[in-house]
Parts: C-alpha cells; sequence; structure tokens
C-alpha cells in the first residue's frame, strides 16, 4: 500500500447553523489521477478550501505527507507542495500573465525574477500561452484565463494540484485542450484531483472517482461504478 | 542611479534655499507641503500597493506630534530623537490596528482606522501632561547657525524626510515586497493560494506606513511652537493623504509626491486667494472628482512610459 | 462623580431613549451597507444634511418632525441619485472599484460636511417646537420631552422598516439581493432597481433620523464624525443585515454612552462608540446576529 499523499480523515466544517462538510475522508495516493464530483452545494469547493487553508476545518484533520497541516495557514500549505485553481479565474489582473506566474515562483519557490521568467515561459510555453505572456491577464479569453489558473499553480512547483471546474462553461475542444494539460503534468509526476461537472472529462482522466453529496461521500470507485451507482444518479437528478 | 542623483540634487538645492534670503513665508507654506508628501507616500504603501484604505493617517499623524511633545516637555529630547520615537510609537499603533483589523474586509478595516483617530484624540485631551483639550504652549530651541530661523531647519529637516519616504516606497515597491503586495491587491485569496504570506506582508505594509506617518507627525508641534488636540488630529490629514495618491495615481512611488505638491500647492493658493474654508471643499471635490473620472490619477495618463522605465 | 443608584437609572434610562434613537439612526445604514454591502460611510453626513433641512423647513414654521416626514420623500430620490452614480461609476466596474467606492464615499461626506459649513457657518443650530425644553417628571426622574418623541419617532421607523422588509414583496426582495442576486434574476427582479429602490428608502430614512438629531439637541457640520462611529458600532454589533439587531446594539451603545457620560464626563463619552466599534471588530466581527 503506497503512502498516501494526502490524508483527509472526518472533516466537518459548519457555517453557523449550516453544515458544508460532514465526516469526508479522503485518502490520495502519490501520481494518483482522483476525481472530485457532486452536485451544486455539495461541499466540493468547501472542501478544497479546507484542504488548500483558505478554510479551517471544525473537525477532523488533514495530512499532507505525513504531516498534520490542519492549523497551517494556507501560504504555508502552498509551500508544502499543495496548489490549487480558482472556480471562478482569479488572476493578478494589473499584472502581465508571465508576471502572474513571477509570484508563486518568488514566495513558493524562492526563485530570482530571472530563473521565475525562464520557467514561466516553459510552464506557458506547455500550454500554448508562450505568445501571451507580455499581455495583462484582463485581456484573456476564458478559456486562455483558466489555463492561467493552472500555469500559475505549476509555478509553484506542486506535488498536488487541485483543479477546481477549470473546465466549467468551455466547448468540447476547450475542454479537450485544458484535459491534455493535466494528463501530461499528471505524466511528470504530479498528483492531480480534478473537481468538474463535465462527465465525459472526469470518467476520461480519473482512476478514482468520489462523489460528494451535502456535505457527505456517498460513493467511492472506479469511474465505470461511480456512473452506474444508483446513489449518484439519485443526487445529481433528484429522486 | 538616476533616483539618488536627482534626491542628491533636491537636498542641496532645499539646503541652498534654506539658508538664503528667500521669503519666510516660503518656509511655512513648503513645510506643510513636504509633510503631506511623507504623509501621501506613507499611505500609499498600505493604501495604493496593498489596496487597503486606511483613513487614520491623522491618529499617526497625531501620536507622531504628541510623542515629539512628550519627549521634549520630559527630557528635553533634541527633534532628531523626537522623529525616531515618532517613527517608533507610528510603527507600534501600525502593527496594534493591523493586528486587530487586516483579517477584515476593506470597509472594516477602513472605519476601524477612523476610530482609532478618535480614541486617540480622546485620550490627549483627558492627559493633562499634554495640555488636554486647550493644548500646550511650547518653547522652540534657539535656531542653529547657520539657519536664519527655526523655521527654515525644520524646511530641510523635512526635505530630508520626504526624500527618505519616497526612497522608502519605490524600495518597496520594486521589491519583491511590492510584488506580493500587489498580489494581495489584485486577489488577496489567489496571493494566498501562490504562497504570499499575506497577513504578515499587510503588517510590514502597515507598520512602514504608520512609522512615517509618525514620524511626519513629530516636527508639527514645533513648527507651531503649539499642540492642541483637535487640530492635531484633524481629519484634514487623514483626506489629505488619501486624496493626493487617488489624484496622482496609486500604483507608483511618483504618484503621492505629484498628487501632495499639486494639492497642497493648490490648497496654499486658495486659502490666500480665495479663503480657508474654500480650500478644504476643494480637497473633497478633487477627490470624488478624480476617484470617478480618472481611477489611475494623474499617472494614468503617463502609464505607457512609466511601464517601459520600471524594467 | 460619585456613584448612586439613582443616577445610575437615571443614566440607564436616558440611554434607552437615546438607544433607541441610534438604532433609528444607524437602520439606514443596516440597509445600504449590510444588505447591499455599499461601503456608504456617507450615511451619517448625509443625516446631518437632513438636520439642517429640517432646520430650514422648521423656520417656515413647520413642525420639525412633519418636516422630517415631508422630507423623506426629498432624499429618497437623492439616495436613488446617489446610488445610481456609485453603480455606474463603481460597482459596475467590479471588485477592483472597492476601495475607490470607498475613497468616493468618504469624499462625499467631506464636501458634504464642508459644504454645510460654508452655508450655515460652524455654530450650532437648533429647531424650536413645543415639546423641546421641558421635561416629563416621573417618579424621581426628569425625561425631556424631545428624547422622548425622539425615541416615540425612532421606534416607528424602526419597526415600519422592519415590517417593510419582511412583509412586503419589494422588501423581501431587498433581503433576497443580499443573499442571492443571481437567484433574483432568474426570477425576473432587476437586482439594481431593487438595490436603487433600498438605498433611496435608507436615504429617506436618514432624513428623518437627522429631523430627530436637531430635536434632540444642537448641530454642527462636523457632528457626522461622531456619527460614523455612532452608526458603524451599532451595524457591525448587530451583524450586518439585521434589523432586531441593530435595535439591540443600539441600546447597548446607548446606555454604554449614557453611562460614561454620567460617571467620568462628556470628555469620555465620544470614544465609546469607537471604542465598542474597535472591540466588536477584534473579538467577534460578524457581530451578534450576523449572518
Amino acid at each position: 500500500m503506497a503512502e498516501s499523499l494526502l490524508k483527509v480523515s472526518g472533516v466537518s466544517k459548519h457555517f453557523g447553523g449550516f453544515t458544508a462538510l460532514s465526516g469526508v475522508s479522503l485518502d490520495i495516493t502519490p501520481g494518483e489521477r482522483f476525481g472530485l464530483i457532486g452536485p451544486n452545494g455539495s461541499g466540493k469547493t468547501t472542501l478544497i478550501n479546507c484542504i488548500s487553508g483558505l478554510l479551517r476545518n471544525d473537525a477532523g484533520s488533514i495530512r499532507f505527507q505525513g504531516e498534520d497541516i490542519s492549523a497551517l495557514p494556507a501560504y504555508q500549505r502552498t509551500r508544502k507542495g499543495i496548489a490549487r485553481s480558482f472556480q471562478v479565474p482569479r488572476p493578478f489582473h494589473t499584472m502581465s500573465v508571465l508576471e502572474n506566474l513571477l509570484v508563486p515562483s518568488a514566495y513558493v519557490v524562492h526563485m530570482t525574477d530571472a530563473e521565475g521568467e525562464a520557467q514561466a515561459m516553459e510552464i506557458l510555453g506547455g500550454m500554448g500561452l508562450a505568445g501571451k505572456a507580455r499581455l495583462h491577464a484582463n485581456q484573456l479569453s476564458q478559456v486562455e484565463l483558466r489555463k492561467l489558473e493552472l500555469a500559475r499553480a505549476m509555478a509553484a512547483k506542486p506535488k498536488l494540484l487541485i483543479s477546481d471546474e477549470a473546465m466549467a462553461g468551455l466547448s468540447g475542444s476547450e475542454v479537450d485542450e485544458v484535459l491534455a494539460i493535466l494528463f501530461k503534468l499528471n505524466q511528470s509526476g504530479i498528483t492531480i484531483i480534478m473537481i468538474e461537472h463535465i462527465m465525459q472529462a472526469v470518467m476520461r482522466f480519473s482512476q478514482r472517482v468520489v462523489c460528494l453529496d451535502a456535505g457527505r461521500i456517498i460513493c467511492e470507485g472506479t469511474p465505470a461504478s461511480i456512473v452506474k451507482n444508483p446513489d449518484v444518479q439519485k443526487a445529481y437528478l433528484g429522486a | 542611479m538616476k533616483f539618488w542623483l536627482t534626491a542628491l540634487a533636491i537636498v542641496l538645492a532645499a539646503a541652498g534655499v534654506s539658508v538664503s534670503g528667500v521669503n519666510e513665508y516660503f518656509f511655512f507654506a513648503a513645510f506643510v507641503v513636504l509633510t503631506y508628501v511623507v504623509l501621501a507616500t506613507a499611505w500609499n504603501i498600505l493604501g495604493g500597493y496593498a489596496g487597503y484604505v486606511n483613513f487614520g493617517t491623522s491618529a499617526f499623524f497625531g501620536l507622531g506630534a504628541y510623542t515629539a511633545v512628550v519627549l521634549f516637555k520630559w527630557l528635553g529630547a533634541p527633534l532628531a530623537v523626537q522623529i525616531a520615537a515618532g517613527a517608533a510609537m507610528g510603527g507600534l499603533l501600525g502593527f496594534g490596528v493591523g493586528m486587530l483589523t487586516l483579517r477584515l474586509r476593506g470597509i472594516f478595516f477602513a472605519i476601524a482606522t477612523v476610530a482609532v483617530i478618535f480614541i486617540m484624540e480622546t485620550l490627549m485631551i483627558n492627559w493633562r501632561y499634554v495640555g488636554g483639550a486647550t493644548g500646550l504652549q511650547l518653547l522652540r530651541p534657539e535656531a542653529m547657525a547657520p539657519f536664519g530661523s527655526y523655521t527654515r531647519m525644520l524646511f530641510l529637516v523635512m526635505t530630508l524626510m520626504a526624500v527618505a519616504a519616497v526612497a522608502l516606497a519605490r524600495y518597496v515597491q520594486t521589491s519583491w515586497i511590492g510584488r506580493g503586495l500587489r498580489a494581495i491587491r489584485d486577489s488577496e485569496e489567489a496571493a494566498e493560494a501562490s504562497g504570499v504570506p499575506t497577513l504578515r506582508l499587510k503588517l510590514v505594509a502597515c507598520v512602514i506606513s504608520g512609522a512615517l506617518m509618525g514620524a511626519a507627525g513629530a516636527p508639527m508641534p514645533m513648527y507651531l511652537s503649539f499642540i492642541e488636540p483637535a487640530s492635531t488630529f484633524s481629519l484634514n490629514y487623514a483626506i489629505g493623504a488619501l486624496a493626493a495618491p487617488m489624484i496622482g495615481g496609486t500604483t507608483h512611488w511618483l504618484g503621492p509626491l505629484i498628487g501632495a505638491l499639486l494639492l497642497v500647492s493648490l490648497q496654499q493658493i486658495v486659502t490666500v486667494t480665495i479663503s480657508n474654508e474654500i480650500n478644504v471643499l476643494v480637497v473633497g471635490v478633487l477627490l470624488v472628482a478624480f476617484v470617478v473620472l480618472a481611477p489611475e490619477g494623474i499617472l494614468g495618463f503617463f502609464k505607457r512610459w512609466l511601464r517601459a522605465s520600471s524594467r | 462623580m460619585a456613584f448612586s443608584f439613582d443616577l445610575l437609572t437615571e443614566a440607564v434610562l436616558f440611554g434607552v431613549l437615546l438607544g433607541c434613537f441610534y438604532a433609528a439612526v444607524s437602520i439606514g445604514l443596516s440597509v445600504s451597507f449590510g444588505l447591499l454591502d455599499v461601503p456608504n460611510v456617507a450615511h451619517p453626513a448625509i443625516m446631518v444634511l437632513g438636520s439642517y433641512c429640517t432646520y430650514v423647513v422648521a423656520s417656515y414654521g413647520l413642525d420639525p418632525i412633519l418636516a422630517g416626514v415631508v422630507l423623506m420623500p426629498v432624499f429618497f430620490v437623492l439616495g436613488i441619485l446617489v446610488y445610481r452614480f456609485y453603480y455606474e461609476s463603481f460597482e459596475k466596474r467590479g471588485s477592483e472599484a472597492g476601495v475607490r467606492g470607498l475613497a468616493f464615499f468618504f469624499g462625499i461626506a467631506f464636501i458634504v460636511e464642508v459644504g454645510l459649513s460654508l452655508v450655515f457657518g460652524v455654530d450650532q443650530r437648533t429647531v424650536q417646537a413645543g415639546y423641546i425644553g421641558s421635561s416629563l417628571a416621573l417618579g424621581e426622574y426628569r425625561i425631556p420631552y424631545r428624547m422622548l418623541v425622539a425615541f416615540g419617532v425612532a421606534l416607528v421607523l424602526t419597526f415600519a422598516l422592519t415590517l417593510y422588509l419582511s412583509r412586503t414583496f419589494t422588501g423581501r426582495a431587498i433581503k433576497a439581493v443580499a443573499q442571492d442576486e443571481s437567484a433574483l434574476r432568474l426570477m425576473g427582479v432587476n437586482p439594481v432597481r431593487i438595490k436603487q429602490w433600498a438605498f433611496g428608502i435608507a436615504t429617506g430614512a436618514s432624513a428623518l433620523a437627522g429631523a430627530m438629531l436637531i430635536i434632540i439637541g444642537p448641530v454642527e457640520p462636523a457632528v457626522d464624525r461622531l456619527y460614523i462611529g455612532r452608526t458603524f458600532s451599532v451595524v457591525v454589533l448587530a451583524g450586518l443585515g439585521s434589523m432586531t439587531g441593530t435595535l439591540a446594539a443600539g441600546l447597548i451603545l446607548g446606555v454604554s454612552e449614557s453611562i460614561v457620560l454620567m460617571f467620568f464626563g462628556a470628555s469620555w463619552a465620544p470614544a465609546v462608540a469607537f471604542g465598542l466599534l474597535l472591540v466588536v471588530l477584534g473579538i467577534r466581527p460578524q457581530g451578534l446576529f450576523g449572518r
């Protein structure tokens, strides 16, 4: 049994009287391609926020590479190797695409600007964004913004990348583009958790899938078994 | 290199003017202008670079002034010590206010800073050692040669402070701190997720900003030979320190400098030619006008030139 | 001042009346900032503008409260215009505009205050009415009639607004727009219209609040600075968007201020609101009843 990269144990999160997560447990192995699905409001982004540190979990623990990170602020978790993209892209809009990547390379990897630039051009090249490096973030198209989100996460040289609905609202060919990028990243050794609504993307990409509903995990297994699971179908389509 | 040469030239010019026969009124007016250059530059480090609107400039400024008074009255401390102490107290207050409020959203931070002004003012009103509500008269030390008057010496001191403040702002802006602050301003959550220690950087900005404001306040009691709470903690400082960068431009250290020079000079002219009350209105009107019509300030018009020169 | 239960009771009584007034003054802010997320730091300044308008209208012989009521529709329109302007200049341009929106309202507050001092001078202004100047004797205590009148009007205003927000369609739409703007859009309601309307109501309420302010005591242009502290500490202590909380928070502030005023003097009283604000922000930023 490979040692787990990320171990989420019994995590709960409440907002006032509302329970967003209840007793969620996950075990992610290094190099895995992991899919997280669930209807809107099921708590997927809350879970990601708890893992990445933007939110503090109320109960349970989160261990990364064996170390308990539940009390660490988000920026320290990024330095440990967890990177994430945002569902609604949040670029640094007064900076160029290139400068966007210089932030993590300086603050996470502690590179000089020259080193950071070289790395950034490489990452952008791999995503087909090299030509847009000097453009401002607010001059990019929607799919380019999604790629920028992923590129910026990559500039932090993560061991684990969490992609939060990177493909939402994209066209078929654009979905393929982003998917190809994620595959390539995984092949270079990065563990990836993908949150998606687009089923065919999740099926093609994931080795294992977990389904969340109303803050609880209702099903876990291979993509094929998840799709056939009646609980999953009920969660998405209603009783 | 260009920057430091210009700075040196300015200091030398100021030194030359201060021992020349120029009209005494010039030094009175210039002192005020330079004070606002420091305040605006200080404000912009937190407000412009990081995007946290501080409306409590008067609290830090006033704290610096009263610190100077206490040291002067208690120990007869020289001006340099007064300024250093003002900076230290300003920095400390910045740290305290930051710890208390930086975790909150922008508007709460702004309102909390207003609260600090009133609390500081109330404390000073009730402290008899510094004169309470009626204030304190101060006897200035004799002006040292070669200065013809104490005010001339203060003018030179303030010039040095302004140069130092701008140099510091320039350093913050172009360093890795500046990039982190900009990331915070653009998207604090994405910055945190990109490894930026947001709270720590914001606190650094708060402390630097507060210290500069405290330093700017320290010479004021000597300038006036008098101190009292209402005018020392006047909201005019708060709004001037905020308006100048909004007018000049908030993304670059030149912005507050240009804004302060233009705004305060305009105010001085209006005070002398029209009336004292109207000059205060000028600030408000210009602030609203620029914020609505020219959000990038005067510098926005020269953006392309700037981007080329900051590479 | 020596401590005595009589003095304490008088302070508390006065504080309750004062607190209710503070709640009514803050209700407008509770709507515009608590529900609509508009950083309206100019709210107290507009209220003081209302006081001065009341002063002008009352000088024609109209009772101040009536003057305030007459001014409400005028201020309602003013509020709509201000919101429209704010929306077009800032909210539409996205989150980058947050800082500028705040600076905008600070600028407006400053302009209003300075404008008032230019027109009316810095001296204090008061209004005259039958109920101003005499007190009600209640056993051992004397309660000024003007405080009772303000208290009554404040209660009516607070309850009227609370009822409006919970019983009418527009009122509930206002609460809804605070929670989920896109859902409201899907229901065919234009959120901008609703917010505009709400801001108008908040500003209209400020007119009446201003009338009460000048009834309670003399007014000068700079008094809005004190009220920035008072209204924001009430709104923050209440918890954003909570109407009942506003009443409770107002009472807490009113009583605290009154007690400090009685036992420590007028030079300490202004700091109470601001101190309370900082304490709440530091310990429990979501307030008593916050979302």
